[in-house]
């Protein structure tokens, strides 16, 4: 696991069944694209957050690939429905293996 | 950009799906590359698709842009997104045209591009 990775989300605490919210969200990642080369020279092996995805009770938002050219601590910002209370989950897949959960329940009202 | 057209086909099943892509600043935009393996060649029409990236970008190393109707990424939209639309940050090395292509819910291809004028390159050394 990368270090210093830490997901940040927000979401509105209630909407009404069938709003539209808006999503932020943000994660400190490196995003070594693979491209850069250290001081001797050599190639910095590529170690970026290659799959975002956002889903609500199970029913998907967002799905998302990233290519290297995605700036550092990747940000998103989007829209999802909701047609009830439930919780948004947000997973984010790094190169390396490790997938960061996030998750936050939303209020109906 | 390790995606197959299979899979942008996939991704965009029942939902739009969109992908952004940096290419270098000419006068016509080639079909190149993932730009090609994700549309499968098919033609694209400009409208439809707006793309909301600063003219002049002091930082290469974080763009933001904005894709209304969506490489760099490619962002499928799922039955519960409230609208085709996102927002991220992205790098540039350089001065260069910015192209986002639409893939609609009917199958066919948008494009939108514009140029970015980069101060600060993005992509480091």
């Amino acid at each position: 696991m990368a270090s210093g990775v830490k997901p940040r989300v927000k979401v509105p605490k209630s909407a009404s069944a069938g709003e539209v919210v808006t999503i932020k969200t943000l994660i400190s990642h490196t995003m070594e694209s693979g491209h850069r080369k250290d001081s001797d020279g050599k190639v910095i092996p590529r170690e970026i957050i290659n799959r975002f995805t956002c889903d609500f009770n199970d029913q998907n938002v967002i799905d998302v690939m990233l290519a290297p050219a995605i700036s550092t601590n990747p940000y998103f910002e989007f829209q999802a429905k909701v047609p009830e209370a439930g919780e948004f989950t947000f997973t984010w897949y790094d190169d390396d293996g490790s997938v960061y959960t996030e998750s936050k329940k939303i209020k109906a009202g | 950009m390790n995606l197959t057209r299979r899979d942008a086909l996939a991704l965009g099943a029942g939902a739009t799906s969109l992908a952004v892509l940096p290419l270098p600043a000419l006068a016509d935009v080639p079909m190149v590359g993932a730009l090609a393996d994700f549309t499968g060649g098919a033609a694209m029409s400009e409208g439809g698709v707006s793309l909301t990236a600063p003219e002049i970008a002091e930082n290469g190393k974080s763009v933001p842009i904005e894709v209304d109707a969506p490489g760099v990424a490619i962002f499928a939209f799922g039955p519960l997104a409230g609208s085709q639309s996102a927002s991220t940050r992205i790098r540039l090395a350089g001065t260069q045209n910015v192209v986002a292509v639409a893939k609609m819910a009917n199958g066919s291809f948008a494009q939108a591009t514009k140029e970015v004028k980069v101060i600060i390159g993005g992509c480091g050394g």
